[in-house]
């Protein structure tokens, strides 16, 4: 570690974990409620069951970002973070939220309060209160980072991410806007979500990749700044208008089907062109980094982004297609191997990375942290796959026969078990995952290069 | 390697490559799709078109193509550093923008007289969508040719020539498909 204020990274990346372990726990049970509907329904209804699986995963993979940007920021900065008590404010805030918003929602405490209760709105049901500390939190890092960045060195890559997370934090600021209108209501909705994860999360997703990029495989920085660039200009010029692909069939005009199709389209692009970029660095690179897992998670992020935001959003996005397709398990399916590749992914990739350096050790743990990135990439391969097979039977009964709903569900039954398995084994894999990262024992990898790893 | 030194090879700025075949894939898609639903409704797509005013959309073409050669010419007089003549020319290209979206803005008011909206038939659809998508480059690019005038780097006046003349490519896709074919 060069800098101090590093380690602040380590403590936003054991509570990203621990969100970790049960979002997939969470997971891991309403995929069984898929095959066993009653369990829990009194207790922990299927819709909270479901909200937490989504809403931690979001909170980990932003609190992982957060501790990204804490541990390269210094780096490529050179200077410590402008102030370590901010940041460790700024995560109570964030973890008191998360838990309020757990403890509103499980016991729904304070029905109808415009302040305490929860809001009922998927994804943004937060209570006003941990909405305003989330926007507080936000305003800390922001300002943390951007001071640290206005006084030190500026790099394309921590221009990149700062202009990611701004947009990450005001784009929240929709979440404060809830007109009548149901149709207004989701158009602005997409507003957040949308225009984070196939907008301003790519741009924070390409400067992490060019990080560990430029540490991994030693090319020069001019190299990876100007694929850094492109990559970059192709996912903002897609994916703004690509939100017009969310606009379909909630009420608004037919010309979005048109702008949503072709412009979703090219989403596919800078999916392509990170999945290119990293190849392209470690095939050029010189250096023979010791960290093999992370190189592993790095070039599995790339990839698995683009099969899983590209090419299996592409699958559904034309509207001709989606008008069968909407809201099936197809959607489950991109869902998934989406926030999978893209997002999970690079968040084990700079966790990998960092975990050594911030405990200042050699690279540790490295069998079975790729043990573990096999095991979930396996899992969610087949899971994807199954779901993949599970949406393409429901839209022809469903959409397309017009059987009823739960007839189709019944019909499904076998996929839903497979899924469960598969769920299994990401569960188990996200397990060894922390227990590589927090549990360091003797080298495993030789760092003699001659010599094959044990 | 070699795709790296091709891509040195490069006149002008890269990202402003990237931009133009960007949107030459947007309004390339936008117009296949528009041949493709037309297959569904020749007739209706042949009598919406009639309403179309042709002259106009013929004399916006030559205002494009000459404020295009007025750019083309901006860059070369800056490299034989004649500024003057240079910022001239891209003030009288951004006008000639201008002027090809007040000619534009008469069709539309003419149009929408008519009680011709995006809804009244998928050939106005297409219609609106592509020729309105592309005005709004034309302002952009008008915008563009003002600020090279000003901040009058040769680099600086290639890439917004070079964005102009991506304006003016569109353009003539645009009107032979839109307007002509019958």
């Amino acid at each position: 570690m060069k800098y101090q204020s590093q380690r602040i990274a380590l403590v936003y990346f054991a509570v990203a974990m621990g969100l970790f372990a049960i979002q997939v726990l969470g997971g891991l049970l309403a995929g069984w409620i898929y095959v066993a509907p009653n369990t829990l329904s009194e207790l922990l209804p299927f819709n909270i069951v479901r909200m937490l699986h989504t809403n931690s995963l979001i909170v980990w993979l932003i609190t992982g970002f957060f501790g990204a940007a804490y541990f390269l920021i210094p780096e490529e900065a050179e200077r410590e973070i402008y102030s370590e008590k901010i940041a460790y404010l700024q995560l109570a805030i964030l973890v008191i939220g998360t838990l309020g918003v757990v403890v509103t929602y499980v016991f729904n405490l304070f029905e109808g309060h415009w302040l305490l209760g929860k809001e009922g709105r998927e994804f943004i049901e937060q209570p006003k209160w941990v909405k305003a500390g989330i926007v507080v939190a936000a305003l800390l890092f922001l300002y943390n980072v951007t001071m640290t960045v206005l006084q030190g060195k500026k790099t394309a890559i921590t221009n990149i991410l700062l202009l990611g997370l701004w947009g990450l934090a005001l784009l929240f600021l929709f979440s404060f806007y809830n007109p009548e209108n149901l149709a207004l209501d989701k158009m602005f909705w997409w507003y957040i979500v949308h225009l984070w994860v196939e907008g301003v999360w790519e741009l924070i997703m390409a400067s992490i990749l060019a990080y560990l990029m430029l540490k991994l495989t030693g090319v020069d920085r001019e190299v990876v700044e100007k694929w850094l660039y492109v990559i970059v200009a192709a996912a903002l010029f897609s994916g703004i208008l690509g939100t017009g692909h969310h606009y379909y069939w909630i009420g608004t005009p037919g010309y979005w089907q048109w702008i949503g199709s072709i412009f979703s389209s090219l989403e596919v692009i800078p999916f392509f062109a990170m999945m290119a970029f990293a190849f392209v660095m470690v095939w050029k690179g010189r250096r023979d980094h010791p960290n093999k897992a992370a190189l592993l998670w790095s070039l599995g992020c790339a990839t698995l982004a683009f099969f899983g935001a590209g090419v299996w959003g592409f699958l559904h996005t034309l509207h001709g297609v989606n008008y069968y397709t909407h809201g099936t398990q197809i959607t489950a399916a991109h869902g998934h191997l989406a926030f999978f590749g893209a997002y999970v992914a690079l968040n084990l990739a700079i966790f990998s990375y960092a975990m050594p350096i911030l405990r200042n050790r050699d690279p540790y743990n490295q069998v079975l942290n790729m043990a573990s990135f096999w095991m979930m990439t396996g899992g969610m391969a087949f899971m994807t796959f199954v779901l993949t097979f599970a949406g393409t039977i429901q839209t022809h009964l469903q959409r397309v026969l017009g059987d009823y709903y739960m007839d189709v569900q019944d019909q499904l039954a076998v996929f839903y078990w497979m899924r469960f398995g598969s769920g299994v084994f990401v569960v188990l894999g996200a397990l060894v995952f922390i227990y590589a990262m927090w549990v360091p024992r003797k080298e495993v990898i030789s760092h003699d290069a001659t010599q094959a790893a044990e | 390697m070699s795709d790296a030194s091709l891509i040195d090879e490069l006149p002008g700025e890269l990202l402003m490559w990237v931009l133009i075949v960007s949107e030459l894939l947007v309004f390339g898609a936008g117009l296949i799709a528009f041949m493709g639903v037309r297959l569904t409704d020749p007739a209706g797509f042949a009598e919406a078109q009639a309403h179309l005013y042709r002259t106009g959309a013929a004399l916006n073409t030559a205002v494009l193509v000459t404020s295009g050669f007025l750019a083309a010419q901006a860059l070369h007089w800056r490299r034989a550093a004649r500024r003057g003549a240079a910022r001239l020319a891209l003030i009288g290209a951004a006008a000639l923008g201008v002027l090809f979206l007040v000619i534009k803005g008469a069709e539309y008011a003419g149009k929408a007289a008519q009680g011709i909206s995006y809804e009244t038939h998928p050939f106005f659809m297409f219609y609106y969508l592509l020729t309105g998508f592309h005005a709004a480059h034309v302002a952009a690019g008008a915008g563009i040719l003002l600020l090279v005038a000003w901040r009058d780097d040769p680099r600086n006046i290639e890439a917004g020539a070079q964005f102009w003349h991506m304006v003016d490519l569109v353009w003539i896709m645009l009107f032979p498909v839109i307007y002509l074919l019958g």
